[in-house]
């Protein structure tokens, strides 16, 4: 089956090496980047920032309470502190840590977790953090990004080390298609709408932007005709956005490697009860935990792709 | 910054523990027994030890910085910090109360000056106070960054990740003071979790220890701190083991942990005001 993607690509690479290279690149534009890791240099693609400025970098050693406490210190002393390690020991393990010592403080760290979801693959549910966003989501002051792809993330990279605040910025493991463009320009809080259409809204985050491209070309050859929209900030939420859609389209899918609760679908869901209650049908995981597998594997058996989205936008169509 | 006599600086501890006193008692809740058992270590430092500024940065670049993580001591900071000019000290009447810059426990979101993270939730502030001494060392600011935890504090995990890594990176600008009261909401540190050989933890640790055996006299306390400063600046973080007495210069609070979360009452708060003579004026 050769599908007509509105968006296409010839290489594939994983969204860490995206907040690698943007962390680099951050920490060449300002002497006041600096960089924090637990003990997952290599797998956060840290190294080149630290071996280009060591002075600038910190290993914690596997102590990601410290290294939370750290970062927010170092930004009391005017630093920009990354810190990296992967997204599950990045929240649940210090979420107290983030709330007291950065988000309440308001200080400007920037959290940095990767191998977020389930497309960890392998390694399997004790790795697989689903929780995440809803845990940073809920936390006042807390900026929430989940970029799509490795163009996107190094963007976001870049974007977040000239914001002011806190932010946690999620990406992860496995080799995926970049299909945005590296030249984009990455605006905090913008939805962007990549396909237009008039039938049934795909709102999509993270690996799944990439799932919703191609569900909307599936849905295209059976003459529905979806308009995708990339939500990379899941907080502060493009409310603007995605009521303008729904309005035109009338229904709205929602798409995450996430947990249903609590996740951008939650957040979607609360914009349009208030202001334009549509149907709307989520793509996450259902109340469950992962486990070992390849990330296409898990993505298919816990209802993720980009076949589920078609039929979530179908039920969302029914309902109209 | 002109030297206070001794005798000066007895006189703001003793207004120091009145201020505590009245603020708990006047919205009947927050913790006494420690802020009493530290008024030494709060004067001394604010009022001899700090190169400070209370006009206040966040950043406190070319400053000494302190930071207090054990947050429900914030009666005795509060007052420390009105007492030197952070702010008003008819402010303090507000402790505790809707609209107050002065939380139950620190906070930096109504932006009260000396404030720069929030702490109450226990077993943090070490962390950030290195985070700090480590912008320091990166700014080539050679001032100094003090901290202050409690000993039953020290039970929290988070404590020894921060303890090894001042040791791994030789955070030697940096002075840690732990309130050794072998007191805890629950009852003596002994029966609750014994910490039993602190120094030897810390030692252990890669740490400079010293002991200030006398925490509640003034003169030691100024000493200790002196000492403490002497060692900084040789590739060691540096501890300051202070045994206190929680409740200390009221003679029915003292050496309990009774008096951890529990103000006193009318006639309490006047017996106990009575053992302390209005110095400086009450706010």
């Amino acid at each position: 089956m050769s599908l007509d993607l509105k968006f296409t690509y010839t290489e594939k690479k994983d969204t860490r090496s995206g907040f690698g290279d943007g962390f680099l690149e951050a920490g060449r534009k300002n002497p006041n980047v600096v960089g924090l890791c637990a003990d997952l240099i290599g797998s956060l693609k840290m190294g080149d920032f630290q071996k280009e400025f060591p002075d600038r970098f910190f290993q914690t050693g596997i102590a990601e309470a410290n290294m939370i406490g750290l970062a927010a210190g170092m930004a009391i002393g005017g630093k920009i502190p990354f810190a990296g390690t992967f997204a599950n020991f990045a929240t649940g393990r210090v979420y107290d840590q983030i709330r007291q010592s950065v988000a309440y403080s308001d200080k400007n760290v920037k959290i940095c977790a990767s191998h977020a979801g389930l497309t960890l693959g392998e390694d399997g549910a004790t790795h697989q953090i689903l929780e995440d966003l809803g845990m940073m989501k809920m936390l006042p002051h807390m900026t929430v990004i989940n970029p799509c792809d490795y163009n996107q993330t190094k963007a976001a990279t870049l974007a977040i080390a000239e914001y002011e605040g806190p932010v946690y910025l999620r990406f992860g493991r496995p080799s995926w298609p970049i299909f945005t463009p590296a030249d984009q320009k990455f605006e905090i809080g913008k939805a962007w709408k990549m396909i237009d259409g008039k039938d049934v809204t795909i709102f999509a985050t993270g690996h799944l932007v990439w799932e919703a491209v191609v569900a909307e070309a599936m849905l295209r050859e059976e003459g529905i005709h979806a308009e995708v929209i990339n939500i990379h900030t899941i907080k502060p939420l493009d409310e603007e956005a995605i009521l303008e859609s729904v309005k035109k389209t009338g229904c709205a899918v929602s798409a995450e490697e996430h947990q249903i609760n609590g996740g951008l679908g939650d957040s979607i869901a609360q914009t349009l009860i208030r202001h334009n209650p549509a149907p709307l049908e989520y793509v996450g995981v259902n109340d469950s935990f992962g486990e070992s597998g390849t990330p296409t594997q898990l993505l298919e058996k816990y209802g993720l792709n980009a076949e589920n989205i078609v039929k979530a936008a179908k039920r969302a169509l029914a309902r109209k | 910054m002109k030297k206070q006599s001794i005798e000066e600086l007895q006189n703001i501890c003793t207004q120091l523990r009145r201020d505590v006193l009245r603020m708990v008692h006047a919205v009947q809740s927050g913790h006494p027994g420690a802020p009493l058992g530290c008024a030494e270590f709060f004067v001394a430092l604010y009022f001899d030890q700090l190169h400070h500024n209370p006009d206040f940065n966040m950043d406190g670049k070319g400053e000494d910085l302190f930071f207090l993580s054990n947050g429900h001591l914030s009666a005795g900071w509060y007052s420390v910090l009105a007492r030197s000019g952070y702010f008003p000290v008819e402010e303090l009447k507000t402790f505790r109360k809707l609209n107050s810059r002065l939380q139950g426990h620190p906070a930096t979101h109504e932006h009260l000056p000396g404030i720069r993270v929030a702490s109450g939730s226990l077993g943090q502030g070490l962390s950030v106070a290195l985070g700090v001494a480590q912008a320091k060392k990166l700014n080539g600011d050679d001032k100094l960054v003090y901290l202050l935890m409690g000993d039953g504090e020290l039970q929290e995990g988070q404590v020894w990740e921060a303890a090894m890594y001042a040791a791994h990176y030789g955070m030697d600008n940096l002075i840690a003071t732990v309130d050794y009261n072998g007191q805890q909401i629950d009852g003596p540190t002994t029966k609750v979790m014994d910490l039993k050989n602190l120094k030897a933890k810390w030692e252990a640790f890669g740490w400079e220890v010293i002991e200030t055996k006398n925490g509640n006299d003034l003169k030691s306390v100024i000493e200790g701190l002196e000492s403490a400063k002497s060692l900084t600046g040789k590739g060691k973080p540096v501890m300051n083991l202070l045994y206190t007495e929680m409740g200390y210069g009221v003679d029915f609070m003292v050496g309990t942990h009774k008096w951890h979360g529990s103000p006193p009452n009318d006639e309490q708060l006047a017996k106990a005001l009575g053992q302390l003579e209005e110095t400086l004026g009450d706010y």
